[in-house]
């Protein structure tokens, strides 16, 4: 088991044949990901890296029957992609680029929710089961299969956090980067959630950063609703406050949104929170081990 | 983006909302032509700088004649305005504004922003105007006043007349309040703002509504689509290095430590600083590289970090991803050599072919220290300072 991508996840790429479109499809096939086409306007029927290329995302689904869609396309036109393929029945849709507005982004969580679609991201790395399934731009070659579950909103954290779990032979189930936007799809508690009902998962590795309150709200839930050991990292101790640092959503504005608060919060819910980012793999061994003392 | 508070003005004016009678200049002389036009018992000089606390900074005079405006005009512009916002820095007055003085009755707070939590435009009122609102949230949370607006509604008539009863607001003022209300929406919405402040909206006391004072940004993900406000951008208020940054494609920002940081992603650039600072030492920026780290960009990030004179040594950590480290390598010391680098330059690379990467660093014969992982990373770059 694994959360959300697996095998049998059949996926299309939305902006399929432009730069970046191209190149990430070419790294997942190379890792085994099951693609079965995708998405440029105007560029219906022809094939692109030996696989259809669609007009629409309606006659992709209807033709492939996907049920994963990953976006790569530019902010001005990533929400209509989003909206497109939620329309088209999409059940889990990716979304890598960043830079879309926030009024945009207001809009279409209204819609998704309306249709029941789940959204990753948008301005993150993607998902990956290791072994079987990478949707987005994580380097394939970091992931060994095995037993912590990472959710990140930042990309190069995520690597971090993969990077030491797999030295230290533990692996990971599924790694599910959710963005570093102010809105976005999956948060950190609905990741928690699958990460607590999945029977491969048997420990969390959760990266938070400075602005909003995630974190905190994760921390709450992690009090009543998570039995499996957790171990945490905030970014962010020494940004400097009202300065928007890189992602959209890593701002600390009017007192709220501070690292220090986060990993309080995180503490007392029982999580292991490193204190650096060099951390993560020991403090997830020590949450395993402490858990187990319990 | 922020803009300036007489640009703010012109945009309200613009959405039907009142404010008082201005004009803003850039050189005093000019001042005597604005009192001419607006009569006025009093005009009120206010600096045009991107921070909060003008007036305890003496940024904003009320003056009572024509050459006691020009007066203040003078001494305002070309200086350096320092407030609790901006401090130590400060930031330059290259305008100031100059408006008519109204007979206030009543200081009313009214703001709009996104909240990130209800994923909704929320609109905030409250009585208690003229005060900081976060001290408002504080002290007495009661006066605080919220209504969110449906994405497909957007803010209604009922919850106009919610806030402008709960305001106090009687007769015609109630009306005028709620189109006033719902201008502002369309104006927040048409021109993707992140945030619009007016505080204080004041009642006069012959009963009207004015916009005295007005803050607004505009969410940076959208200036591509408001062409016309990315345009007022005003540089000179933002840090030089941070403005030199941008417009080559880099996230910098400055901090004031010694060590400079070249990263790739936010979040590790953030976990960067965070590391130095857990060491020992203290970081002199924030820097995104992104992605590509390619020679170039290398080297243009390079240039920004030594912009800063007290940068004593610069720690590089990448990890590599989808890029390979040697290729990495070979952009860090193509780099170093183009910038002719004098300071120590501490590397951690990670990733795809991170031994080979490692080696070319060691054996480039530059000032190139090669670290073995995060916390090596950050205890060599602390050590090369104290050296």
């Amino acid at each position: 088991m694994s959360i959300l991508v697996n095998k049998n996840t059949k996926v299309l790429c939305q902006g399929f044949t432009g730069r970046q479109g191209t190149f990430h499809s070419e790294q997942a096939l190379a890792y085994g990901t099951n693609m079965v086409g995708g998405v440029t306007p105007g560029k219906g029927g022809q094939l692109h890296l030996n696989l259809p290329v669609f007009n629409t995302m309606r006659d992709a689904v209807d033709m492939t029957g996907a049920n994963a869609s990953v976006i790569y396309v530019p902010p001005p036109f990533a929400a209509d992609s989003i909206l497109e393929a939620s329309d088209a029945g999409i059940e889990l849709i990716i979304c890598i680029t960043e830079g879309i507005p926030v009024l945009d982004m207001l809009n279409v969580k209204a819609a998704l929710k309306a249709n029941g679609t789940k959204l990753i991201g948008p301005n993150c790395p993607g998902v990956i089961t290791p072994d079987e399934c990478k949707i987005g731009i994580m380097p394939g070659s970091i992931h060994q299969r095995g037993k912590v579950g990472v959710v990140s909103r930042s990309g190069t954290l995520t690597y971090e956090a993969v990077h030491q779990t797999t030295a230290l032979n533990l692996g990971q189930s599924t790694c599910v980067g959710i963005g570093g936007d102010p809105i976005k799809g999956l948060n950190f508690i609905e990741c928690l959630q699958l990460f607590e009902a999945d029977p491969e998962t048997e420990a969390i590795i959760m990266v938070g950063e400075i602005g909003g309150s995630d974190e905190e709200a994760a921390a709450e839930y992690i009090k009543s609703h998570v039995r499996k050991p957790i171990a945490a990292y905030i970014a962010g101790q020494t940004a400097p406050a009202g300065k928007r640092m890189g992602h959209a959503g890593a701002i600390i504005s009017g007192g709220s949104g501070k690292a220090a608060d986060k990993i309080r919060a995180l503490e007392l819910a029982g999580a292991v929170v490193a204190s650096s980012p060099a951390g993560l793999g020991e403090a997830v061994l020590a949450a395993i081990q402490q858990k187990k003392i319990d | 983006m922020n803009l300036h508070e007489y640009q703010a003005k012109t945009l309200l004016q613009k959405y039907g909302i009142p404010v008082p009678r201005g004009q803003v200049v850039a050189v005093a002389k000019e001042t005597a032509t604005v009192t001419t036009e607006i009569a006025s018992d009093a005009w009120v000089v206010k600096a045009q700088v991107h921070a909060g606390g003008r007036g305890k900074a003496g940024g904003v005079k009320v003056v009572k004649s024509a050459a006691e405006a020009q007066n203040v005009a003078g001494e305002l512009l070309g200086k350096t305005l320092v407030t609790y916002q901006n401090a130590p820095d400060g930031q330059p007055v290259n305008q100031v504004l100059i408006e008519e003085t109204l007979p206030i009755a009543r200081e009313l707070y009214l703001s709009m922003l996104v909240d990130r939590t209800l994923e909704r435009i929320v609109v905030v009122a409250s009585v208690a105007g003229g005060m900081d609102i976060e001290e408002i949230a504080h002290t007495s949370p009661e006066k605080i006043l919220q209504e969110v607006c449906d994405p497909l509604n957007g803010l209604v008539d009922f919850q106009a007349r919610n806030l402008a009863f709960k305001l106090d607001l009687s007769g015609e003022q109630v009306g005028v309040f709620s189109r006033l209300l719902k201008g502002l929406y369309r104006l927040f919405k048409e021109n993707d703002l992140a945030l619009l402040e007016i505080n204080p909206l004041v009642v006069t006391t012959d009963g009207k509504l004015y916009a005295l004072d007005c803050k607004m940004s505009v969410d940076d993900n959208a200036l591509y689509r408001q062409k016309a406000l990315a345009e007022q951008r005003d540089w000179s208020q933002e840090d030089s290095k941070e403005a030199i940054a941008h417009h080559a494609g880099l996230n910098y920002i400055a901090l004031n430590g010694n060590i400079g940081c070249m990263v790739n992603g936010a979040g590790l650039a953030m976990a960067t600083m965070d590391l130095i600072k857990l060491h020992g030492g203290t970081p002199a920026n924030f820097l995104d590289v992104g992605g590509g780290a390619t020679a170039e960009t290398v080297a243009k990030a390079f240039k920004i970090i030594l912009a800063d004179s007290h940068v004593k040594a610069i720690l590089v950590n990448i990890f590599g991803g989808i890029m390979r480290c040697d290729i990495i390598a070979e952009g860090i010391i193509a780099a170093v050599k183009e910038v002719g680098m004098q300071i120590p330059v501490i590397v951690r690379l990670e990733g795809t072919n991170v031994d080979l990467g490692k080696k070319m660093l060691q054996t480039s014969g530059l000032n190139i220290i090669s670290a073995e992982g995060l916390t090596d990373a950050a205890q060599q770059a602390v050590k090369a300072v104290a050296a």
